[in-house]
């Protein structure tokens, strides 16, 4: 969630999606952006919950340790329940992966925050860096044998021409799928946010203290999309880590 | 329903959206001539591959190790209490064992016991029995004895009598040999019938 920028009666939704340059002039110098500045705080928070919540190391965790050791435990049993046993071996990339999205996700909702997950160029190379990842981890696997993904086995050879060419079009779409809806979902989110916000300021401008009385109704709403940007911002990581659990599964498995 | 759910937002705000693209014209995401939408891309990159190297050597297997010790200490402490039940267990059953076998030598000390009373005072009522039957025996043979001497008395007594009921009646007196065996013969007859 941006800075509102209610320039005079415009709304300007789109502007906090503009980057700027992060870190100053070193940063300005590498194009750092401000974007990025964000991915550095979400890992800082990962590994400083890793670090200072498993400090203790103790047999009966506190607070943070139990948060650090839930987080642990929680994506450790998706990869094991969609991949199967071999899923211990992307337990770590999925790991990276959920708290990466879910940390991108929750630091967006604080206010003057950038919210590097509602950009497509980087939920698209999370998604295309996934789908390299499957495919890679499937011709290790099978070989040239993965191409038979491609057309099911039993089904009638004559609507090969016809069936090859649709796999490949869905298999494809999953990247494109995967980075559109959690770009897509981010962006609407945030949108709302500032036109509801634009909203209040617009009211309690031009209309006075009736205004003001009006302007608890965008507030409200706001205070209700709050709670249910949390969900968003949950349920979007998780869809997108259960998604890439999902295709390394068929990766793994072929079907 | 999780994926529908996730689009309701989407839905919500494309009007907006839509609106907002008009008037300001294009989407930042989209504006491909800022050179800094590529380059937080290449920072994303390094950003999250060094996150994955920290995560996967440091992190991870940080929470791993202190979950693994928890999951040896529990598995250590149940087999801890596993061998303390079985000693109980063991202990238990000793308990019991002795306690049968002093229940079983009581029983068997009592038996003997019972046993030894039994043939003193089986010793002892045979020990009395046997005086008993000596003292009946010498007693009867007393008796016998007397009634021997009384029959002997009887005899003598018998035969003066008759010699003198004789002596009287005939007026001499009865030659003693032929005396003797009459009256014996008439006892005997008498004791016979």
């Amino acid at each position: 969630m941006a800075v509102l920028a209610a320039e005079g009666s415009t709304i300007d939704a789109l502007g906090q999606f503009r980057l700027g340059h992060g870190l100053g002039e070193v940063g300005g110098s590498v194009n750092f952006t401000n974007a990025n500045e964000i991915m550095l705080l979400a890992g800082a928070v990962i590994l400083g919950l890793l670090f200072f919540g498993m400090k203790p190391r103790a047999i009966v965790p506190g607070r943070l340790q139990a948060l650090a050791e839930y987080l642990y435990d929680f994506i450790y049993n998706m990869c094991v329940d969609q991949i199967g046993e071999e899923g211990k071996r992307f337990f770590p990339f999925i790991f990276t992966l959920f708290t990466f999205i879910l940390m991108g996700n929750l630091l967006g909702l604080f206010p003057y925050f950038f919210t590097f997950t509602s950009h497509l160029v980087v939920t698209g190379a999370l998604a295309i860096l996934v789908i390299v990842l499957v495919t890679l981890v499937a011709l290790r696997i099978h070989g040239l044998h993965f191409f038979s993904y491609f057309f099911p086995a039993g089904a009638p050879k004559l609507l090969a021409p016809l069936i090859i060419p649709i796999e490949i079009l869905s298999y494809l779409s999953r990247p494109v799928s995967l980075s559109i809806r959690l770009f897509a979902n981010m962006t609407a989110g945030h949108v709302m946010f500032e036109v509801f916000a634009t909203f209040m300021l617009m009211l309690a401008g031009a209309l006075g203290a009736l205004g003001y009385a009006l302007a608890l109704g965008p507030l409200v709403l706001n205070i209700a999309l709050m709670g249910f940007e949390l969900l968003v911002a949950f349920l979007q990581a998780y869809v997108f880590a259960i998604l890439t659990c999902i295709y390394l599964h068929d990766a793994v498995h072929l079907h | 329903m999780p994926r529908f759910a996730a689009f309701v937002p989407v839905f919500a705000a494309l009007p907006t959206l839509a609106w907002a693209e008009e008037r300001k014209g294009g989407m930042p995401q989209l504006d491909f001539a800022d050179k800094l939408l590529l380059s937080q891309v290449v920072w994303l990159a390094i950003i999250f591959f060094a996150l994955y190297l920290l995560l996967a050597q440091w992190g991870l297997p940080r929470v791993a190790s202190v979950l693994d010790e928890r999951a040896r200490r529990i598995s250590g402490d149940l087999d801890a209490a596993h061998a303390a039940k079985q000693n109980a267990d063991d202990a238990l059953a000793e308990l019991n064992a002795a306690a049968r076998h002093a229940h079983d030598e009581a029983q068997k000390a009592i038996a003997s016991a019972t046993e030894r009373a039994k043939k003193e005072a089986l010793a002892q009522t045979s020990a009395l029995d046997a005086r008993l039957k000596a003292e009946l025996e010498a007693a009867e043979a007393r008796i016998k004895a007397a009634e021997q001497a009384a029959a002997g008395a009887l005899r003598e007594a018998a035969t003066e009598t008759a010699a003198t009921l004789i002596s009287r009646l005939t007026g001499r007196m009865p030659e003693g040999p032929a005396l003797g065996p009459a009256i014996e013969q008439a006892l005997a007859a008498r004791q016979a019938g």
